[in-house]
């Protein structure tokens, strides 16, 4: 149990780093850097998991860790696209501020 | 539960068809893709319908091992009474949106490929895919893949149109979903920490109601709400639901949110143990009586016809959650009628919420804008999409016999069965609501233009029919005999085998 505290207490710490850069940054890339942030922690834990209370690791977490890498490529991939046409297009990469806008008149 | 079942085969199809169709309207390209995701989501309504079909004639869940190995190490698909109505639902309204597309999304003549169509018909059947994957998973973790799956496709249709709105609207989107997701997540690393499984069946048999479980459940709960926006997680559903083309808004409101409901269903209905999540629920319901009166009345305020719909979405969300203190009162009757008030709510709202999507985009087209307080001429120039619109509209506000009214109806009574009078309340308050907004946009279509008004160009019928064809299915649901919903009470946790609608 002792062993894997550190690593309990690491993903803990990633977690709530990640929650709070989401929240707080306003800027699109910290915000996905934030994002990355977040799931390294909730991954960290499921090595957690893996380890606790087991002689050889449990493989199923593995499998779960190495599907949801892909899973939070893909998602940061597609964010980075999108910032970086937002950029093309109006020169910030910012998501805040006319939080009703609607279409423009079309 | 152990075991593939005969027909278990009819969800390796559903699940597989649209995503080779995918793969290979990705490779072949250009007009080919639209063929392809035509084919595919014309067989996808007749898979649904066969497995609907199965489950009601089997009386029991379909299912199937993958690879032939049982849960807690392999996987399992399968199709409860639930989930082979929401397939349903979901390949007819798919369907829909694809043929309504087919006049938007065209490949223009003399181009070999366009950018946007191209992606339109490809993420369209990647939409589909998910959805499948969504509705048939019975492993947590796929779960999570299917949802992100969905948005990732949602999300590449809604932003279509490439404007910077768009853009920063479903980044908004996207944000909430990664948060929601990571939560999400992080309950099951908790779950499979307490149990060693994933598998919603086997967890549904071993979970206690200790410390783990119940805040794995609080987290995959608050992560499935900011995917569902509801309230007061709802900020970022109206400028994304209202900024996507009309098609993407379409499947976006009908559709994506209800995969999320399902989950939620999963974890409270199947996973959790009935006592802390039945004294848990009216928590749930209260938020989703907020989400109908403050949705409602924002509605009412909004000035462009796409918001308007789109808080519409957030108030008739709110509805599905009033099914859940119902649902785990403990009274059997009551909780067969909320279930399935519930479950028809979500479907009835699938259809109507699509048609008055897509009715809008075309009314908005014919306009030239989408102001409701100059909606002045449209049902001279759209006649049909106004009709659409207006009928969604009934199965919305629950004017017998829709859809929509036999969903509330039946919460309603469920609501007065247990005693908990308060919901009842919430659902005819918020009734009213929705006939005032309704109101506003069919009393300003319908008003007779002055006669130095230009006259409207004629518009291809094709759209509109298809907005029509949803309405009407929307309302039609309110038609359909009792023993048809048989269906959805199949593999609920505490309903009786067999037993009657």
């Amino acid at each position: 149990m002792s062993a894997t505290l550190p690593y309990g207490v690491t993903a803990a710490a990633l977690i709530a780093l990640g929650l709070f850069g989401l929240v707080a940054q306003a800027a699109v890339l910290r915000k996905i850097l934030a994002c990355n942030l977040l799931g390294g922690g909730v991954f960290l834990l499921f090595g957690v998991v893996a380890r606790r209370g087991a002689t050889a690791a449990d493989a199923v977490p593995q499998a779960i860790v190495i599907t949801g890498l892909v899973v939070a490529f893909a998602a940061t991939a597609l964010a980075v696209a999108l910032a970086l046409r937002l950029h093309q297009i109006t020169g910030a990469a910012t998501i805040a501020g006319e939080p009703e806008s609607g279409p423009r008149g079309e | 539960m152990s075991g593939t079942t005969p027909g278990g085969w009819l969800l390796v199809f559903t699940l597989a068809l649209p995503a080779g169709g995918m793969l290979a309207a990705f490779a072949l390209g250009g007009r080919a893709a639209e063929r392809i995701a035509l084919a595919a989501l014309g067989l996808g309504v007749l898979l649904a319908g066969a497995v609907a079909a199965r489950v009601q004639a089997a009386g029991a869940p379909l299912a199937y091992l993958v690879g032939g190995r049982a849960p807690p190490l392999g996987i399992r698909l399968q199709a409860d009474g639930i989930a082979a109505a929401m397939l349903l639902t979901a390949s007819v309204v798919l369907l829909a949106v694809a043929l309504f597309g087919r006049a938007a999304h065209a490949t223009p003549p003399g181009v070999a490929e366009a950018r946007a169509p191209f992606a339109f018909w490809t993420f369209l059947l990647a939409l589909s895919a998910a959805l499948a994957a969504a509705l048939l998973g019975a492993d947590l973790f796929n779960l999570f893949v299917a949802l992100e799956m969905l948005t990732f496709a949602a999300l590449s249709l809604a932003c279509l149109d490439g404007r910077a709105s768009q853009f920063r609207s479903e980044l908004r989107y996207l944000f909430f979903a990664l948060i929601g997701s990571a939560l999400y997540l992080l309950g099951t690393a908790l779950l499979y920490g307490a149990y060693g499984t994933l598998d919603i069946g086997l967890l549904a048999a071993h979970a206690r109601a200790d410390a783990p479980t119940l805040l794995a459940a609080a987290l995959m709960t608050a992560g499935l709400l900011a995917r569902m926006a509801l309230f007061p997680l709802h900020l970022w559903l109206p400028p994304a639901h209202a900024g996507a083309p009309p098609a993407a808004s379409a499947l976006l409101s009908g559709l994506v949110v209800k995969a999320a409901f399902v989950l939620l269903l999963r974890v409270w209905v199947w996973v959790l143990p009935p006592a802390p999540a039945g004294a848990a629920a009216p928590l749930l319901a209260g938020l989703g009586a907020a989400a109908i009166l403050v949705g409602s009345l924002v509605a009412l305020r909004q000035e462009r016809l796409k918001l308007l719909v789109a808080y519409s979405t957030v108030a008739q969300i709110g509805y599905l959650f009033l099914m859940l203190p119902l649902v785990l009162a403990g009274d059997a009757e009551a909780a067969r009628r909320a279930w399935l008030g519930g479950v028809l709510q979500a479907a009835s709202h699938a259809f109507a919420k699509a048609a008055m999507f897509l009715s809008a985009g075309l009314i908005a087209g014919a306009v030239g804008h989408d102001r409701v307080a100059a909606l002045c001429g449209a049902g001279r120039a759209v006649p049909m999409a106004v009709i659409a619109f207006g009928l969604a509209g009934l199965s919305l506000v629950g004017i017998p016999p829709s859809g929509g009214f036999t969903a509330k109806w039946l919460l309603l009574t469920a609501a007065i069965g247990t005693g908990q009078w308060w919901w009842a309340a919430v659902i005819l308050g918020g009734g009213l609501l929705t006939g005032g907004y309704v109101y506003r946009v069919l009393a300003g279509s319908l008003t007779v233009p002055p006669a130095t008004a230009p006259q409207p160009e004629p518009q291809a019928p094709g759209p509109a029919r298809v907005a029509l064809a949803l309405a009407l299915v929307s309302v039609a649901l309110g038609l359909l005999p009792f023993a048809a919903f048989g269906l959805v009470q199949i593999g609920r946790p505490g309903a009786l085998a067999g037993a009657g609608p």
